[in-house]
């Protein structure tokens, strides 16, 4: 265990430099002028350039400058918003809780839905329920979020009228459900899909043949030794779900004026806040990859056939 | 698919077989291909998907076929209104034609998506082919590299990317979205071709063909790519219908297709502030793009069970 936790860690420092690097370099190499990219219309004096130089280091060769990025997204330290003009990581303390509270709200309904019609239609694979799950899943995972959210949105938000169209800061439970429905819908699918195939497998296992001959009950049996062995690779899922989640959370924050961290990230793309755009999408990118660290740490401590790869 | 193909080849020239093999017709055996189109003639969703991609086809490569309005003649006394003739779906805030409009929105998506899969999928062959059939330090840097590109979530990574490759703010914006989705988008193909690759390196007819003193390219070109393409294949269908939807997410988020360009994610996005007016120029362009992203991945998921004999 301990060898698999060292060579996952130092995985997880080359994603870290490797990804931040790549939207570091993307985002500011080859600009055309910093410094009038920073001062907009006015002509720039001798003395400003040095106080630019002073506050972004602009005149130091570019592995320096993607050091103070990195010193500065470990110390909490995103810049300044050029439409806000605030710090960013005001912005993003801010705006945190409520995605935290969206995200979680969509993959507990997610979980539900799909570990109970997942384990209902891998025991019967081939009825008539197996049949029906597996076209729906099909569509839902065909469903890009851009048709998704607005069209809920119209259906229940403002023909049906059963939700709330937007969302305010302090919203409760309720004025977020349609929301995470949403976004929940997104890994809903492949959860689905992998809990039916991983409990078909586990049904016409050895183990199960020997608890069904020492005449336990169908429901001890599914209960107590599919589902149990079942739900591992489901976890795993949860990690990559994470990263699809953020990419919906842009447009589901977006589309219901939900002032999350995706919001704040979709304001900062339409109004070409360059600062906001990498600051936000660093951190999410850190906040992805620690999740998945945590899941993979996870899943290597519940099934031992990870960790004496 | 490789085995099938061996014996049969092996056998043919032989005495006259028996009787017949597989308890079916006296001729030689099915290949694995042969198996799987039988599989799939038969297969409903196959038909639906093929019919669907077809109308869709049609529509990109000749949309007045489909609708005689123009969806750039867009008149402001028609604002909002409904329903009209040669107009089935009505008329949007600026008064353009919503159903021309959404018809003439699938060429600019399906030439996004086709060039951006065909990108990625040259991009992960090549990654994939070289990993696999090498192996060793460079297949380690390879698949280190891939993971690096997996662990930036990806609508995040097209965001930073679409805008650095979009320098022109009046262009249609085609070639920077499709170099942004491809560039991104071959992480999956390459790593299921390296594993077709490296299964198919292991067999006798590759091991043959290197002692009869085949070069290296030879053996990928000759040899384990046609064996190990199937697979691959299947996830670059799959990946033309993630490419339009992603496209739309793009243009839907500003950085996607622009200025000139109509597309389904634009639509969506400028009809979003009227939906309480009028919902038709929201809702027809997303049935239009759902249905066209599900259509390739009905494909690809239909042809996927047609070659997987584990499900036989």
């Amino acid at each position: 265990m301990f060898r698999y936790i060292v060579r996952r860690l130092l995985q997880m420092v080359l994603t870290f430099f490797g990804a931040t690097f790549l939207v570091y370099a993307l985002m500011f190499a080859n600009q055309d002028d910093p410094y009038q990219a920073l001062v907009g219309e006015r002509p720039l004096s001798e003395s400003q350039r040095i106080a630019l130089n002073a506050q972004y280091h602009l005149d130091d060769p570019f592995l320096v400058q993607y050091w103070h990025y990195v010193r500065g997204l470990l110390t909490g330290d995103l810049g300044t918003s050029l439409t806000q003009r605030r710090p960013i990581s005001e912005m993003l303390a801010e705006a945190w809780p409520i995605t935290i509270k969206l995200a979680l709200l969509a993959v507990l309904i997610a979980a539900v839905i799909a570990v109970s019609a997942g384990v209902l239609s891998g025991i019967r694979r081939g009825g008539v329920f197996d049949n029906v799950t597996l076209v729906i899943t099909l569509i839902v995972l065909a469903m890009p979020v851009v048709v998704l959210a607005p069209v809920a949105q119209v259906v229940f938000g403002v023909q049906l009228g059963w939700f709330p169209v937007t969302v305010t800061r302090d919203a409760g439970l309720w004025d977020l459900l349609l929301p995470a429905l949403v976004l929940g819908t997104l890994v809903i699918a492949t959860e689905l899909r992998v809990t039916r195939s991983s409990v078909a497998e586990n049904m016409r296992a050895d183990y199960v043949r020997t608890a069904r001959a020492k005449g336990l009950t169908n429901k001890r049996v599914i209960g107590a030794h599919v589902l149990r062995n079942s739900l591992i690779p489901v976890i795993t899922l949860i990690g990559v779900d994470i990263g699809a989640l953020m990419s919906g959370a842009i447009i589901t924050e977006g589309v219901f004026n939900i002032p999350g961290v995706g919001f704040n990230l979709f304001r900062g793309i339409r109004a070409e806040d360059g600062p906001l755009v990498v600051g936000f999408v660093s951190v999410l990118v850190i906040v992805f990859l620690v999740i998945n660290l945590i899941v993979d740490l996870l899943y290597a401590a519940l099934d031992p056939r990870i960790r004496y790869e | 698919m490789s085995d099938l193909n061996a014996v049969s080849a092996v056998e043919a020239p032989g005495p006259a077989p028996t009787g017949p093999r597989h308890g079916g017709s006296p001729a030689k055996p099915r290949s694995l291909a042969g198996d799987a189109w039988l599989d799939l003639r038969s297969s409903k969703i196959f038909w639906v998907a093929v019919v669907l991609v077809a109308v869709i086809l049609l529509m990109a490569v000749w949309p007045s076929l489909f609708t005689s309005a123009d969806p750039r003649d867009c008149v402001l006394a028609n604002k909002n209104a409904g329903a009209a003739s040669g107009a089935p779906f009505g008329f949007d805030f600026q008064g353009c034609n919503v159903y021309a409009k959404t018809i003439y929105g699938a060429r600019d998506s399906l030439i996004v998506g086709l060039f951006a899969t065909l990108l990625a999928g040259v991009i992960g062959l090549l990654f994939g082919l070289t990993a696999g059939y090498y192996g060793g330090w460079l297949d380690a840097v390879l698949s280190r590299f891939i993971d690096v590109v997996l662990g930036v979530p990806f609508l995040l990574a097209a965001i930073v990317l679409a805008n650095r490759f979009s320098t022109d703010p009046d262009a249609t914006n085609i070639v920077p979205v499709i170099l942004t989705l491809g560039l991104l988008g071959w992480t999956t193909s390459a790593r299921v071709m390296r594993s077709a690759v490296i299964s198919a390196k292991g067999q006798d007819y590759v091991a043959a063909a290197r002692m009869l003193g085949a070069s290296p390219s030879r053996q990928m070109f000759r040899h384990i790519l046609p064996n190990s393409i199937g697979p691959f294949l299947v996830v670059l269908t799959i990946l033309l219908g993630i490419n339009i939807a992603s496209e739309s997410t793009l243009s839907y988020l500003g950085v996607g297709l622009k200025g000139d360009a109509i597309s389904w994610g634009i639509a969506i996005a400028e009809a979003g502030p009227y939906i309480r007016t009028t919902a038709a120029p929201l809702i027809w362009p997303s049935v239009f793009l759902a249905v066209t992203v599900l259509a390739f991945i009905m494909l690809g998921d239909a042809i996927r069970d047609a070659f997987d004999p584990k499900l036989r």
